[in-house]
């Protein structure tokens, strides 16, 4: 999508369409991504719990993924999972 | 037309407000703006006005309100001075980002420490880059006039910017001059209806003041320095059309004998009929002195001011503000740097006077013309100097 000119800005930067703050894809900013290890994963949920974006779900075989779209890497869910589940890897 | 009245300035801007058909105003009192904020109570609080009067318990929150209501599409209405305008500084530019035509009346006053509260220019200086309109006033008459036309200039469609209207502390807040009050009639026919670019409402939801980051923030603050910059062309005409209906006149850079003027100075606010009486001396004396009085200071009138000064040989530029450690008082350089590139253009002295309302009287003005033009190596062209600092 073709930035806006400063001429096309509506006036006070107005934002008239509800919601559209989820099309902000705040994944973007991520350096870092969590990755799951199933085997260590004892399905506690701590991570959904933690998680300050809301970002991370339980997939249906019980497992948890976070939202790549949303997810900016903070690490909050690999340091409260305690059985050490989840790693954080540098984006490449 | 009007009505002749002889009254304290601050009550007579809170009458002339009183005519101009506000919803809301959020007032945090102050010296010296405090009779703003009382007698603007006393107007809601007698059913004299239908409008709401927000108590706030700060003048943060009064900014903050007044924001909010502007957002609802209510004309909003806030007054302050000083450690006042400092706690609003910074909602200040968020107003202006948002296009928010709220309109506040500031009675200049010295900004601490120390403790002071009297007049200066201390308070607005700061807030010179906020993107508000900004307009200084010379006496009660304009301090009415212009209570009423910022509405007119902020809400204009091709504007939508708030303005603030420095009025002198004490020098005119307090002041009793006679003044003609427009009739509520006048008002109605030269005010129209408030019509907001968007409104909150929980039928038609929007955001307003949402986030940015550096993908957009460049092309925001591009349009915000468009806005300001064009809502100029609305100020003369709203000033014209004032004008034309009241029978006076305002131009964003007044002159007072300036065109044959040898030697310039240039004010803001009520210094300008003291120094215009320095003038009237000086000519008795056969001395070409003129007087430039700045009204409007965002947008910064740069065409105007070069328009008046080209044929003089030298200019003293007044501040009622110092810019600590920097080239000089904040009129100054930008007079300086607005004239920089003109070949023909006067020599630039500097003087920063009256502040914490100390007294500028007439022999004042003189003397600073006769220093000037005793200069006659230049020797203190491009500095600035403490008028009347005891050493």
């Amino acid at each position: 999508m073709a930035l806006k000119t400063w001429r096309e800005l509506p006036i006070g930067c107005v934002v008239s369409e509800p919601g559209s703050a989820s099309e902000y894809h705040t994944g973007s900013w991520r350096s870092q991504r969590p990755i799951w290890d199933n085997k260590k994963c004892i399905k506690c949920g701590i991570c959904y719990v933690f998680c300050p974006e809301g970002c991370v779900q339980q997939a249906e075989d019980g497992f948890f993924v976070a939202n790549m779209d949303y997810c900016k890497g903070c690490g909050i869910c690999a340091h409260e999972c305690w059985p050490r589940a989840i790693a954080m890897i540098e984006e490449g | 037309m009007g009505k002749r009245i002889g009254m304290e300035v601050a009550v007579a801007v809170a009458e002339a407000v009183g005519l101009c058909n506000i919803d809301m105003a959020a007032v945090y009192p102050i010296t010296p703006q405090s009779h703003i904020a009382e007698h603007l109570s006393d107007l809601v609080a007698n059913g004299e006005i239908d409008a709401e009067f927000v108590t706030v318990e700060s003048e943060h929150s009064a900014m903050s309100a007044v924001i909010g209501a502007s957002g609802a599409g209510a004309r909003a209405y806030t007054a302050t001075s000083s450690q006042g305008l400092m706690y609003m500084h910074e909602l200040l530019p968020i107003a202006s980002a948002m296009r928010l035509p709220i309109t506040m009346a500031i009675a200049n006053r010295a900004v601490s420490g120390p403790l002071n509260i009297l007049n200066d220019h201390t308070d607005i200086m700061p807030q010179r880059d906020s993107g508000w309109i900004s307009i200084f006033v010379e006496n009660g008459q304009e301090s009415i006039d212009m209570s009423i036309i910022a509405f007119k200039i902020a809400e204009h469609k091709d504007v939508m910017l708030p303005v603030n209207i420095n009025i002198d502390g004490f020098q005119l807040t307090h002041m009793v001059e006679p003044m003609d009050m427009p009739t509520q009639e006048e008002v109605n026919k030269f005010l129209p209806p408030f019509v907001p670019h968007a409104t909150l409402h929980p039928a038609r939801p929007v955001t307003m003041g949402a986030f940015a980051m550096s993908d957009y923030f460049t092309e925001i603050m591009k349009a915000k320095d468009e806005a300001l910059k064009n809502s100029k062309k609305v100020i003369l005409e709203v000033w014209d059309e004032w004008g034309k209906m009241f029978g006076r006149s305002y131009k964003p850079v007044e002159t007072y004998k300036a065109d044959d003027a040898e030697v310039l100075m240039l004010t803001m606010g009520s210094m300008g009929e003291t120094a215009q009486m320095a003038i009237d001396e000086l000519r008795a004396k056969g001395i070409k002195a003129g007087l430039i009085k700045l009204r409007l200071w965002r947008p910064f009138p740069v065409a105007e001011i070069k328009a008046v000064v080209k044929n003089a040989k030298k200019m003293i530029v007044t501040d009622r503000a110092i810019s600590f450690g920097g080239p000089g008082g904040p009129v100054f350089s930008e007079i300086k740097s607005a004239l920089y590139a003109d070949s023909q253009r006067p020599l630039i002295y500097n003087y920063i006077y009256g502040l914490g309302g100390r007294d500028v009287p007439v022999h004042d003005f003189v003397d600073m013309f006769q220093k000037v033009l005793a200069d006659t190596e230049n020797k203190a062209v491009d500095t600035y100097e403490f008028w009347g600092v005891r050493e």
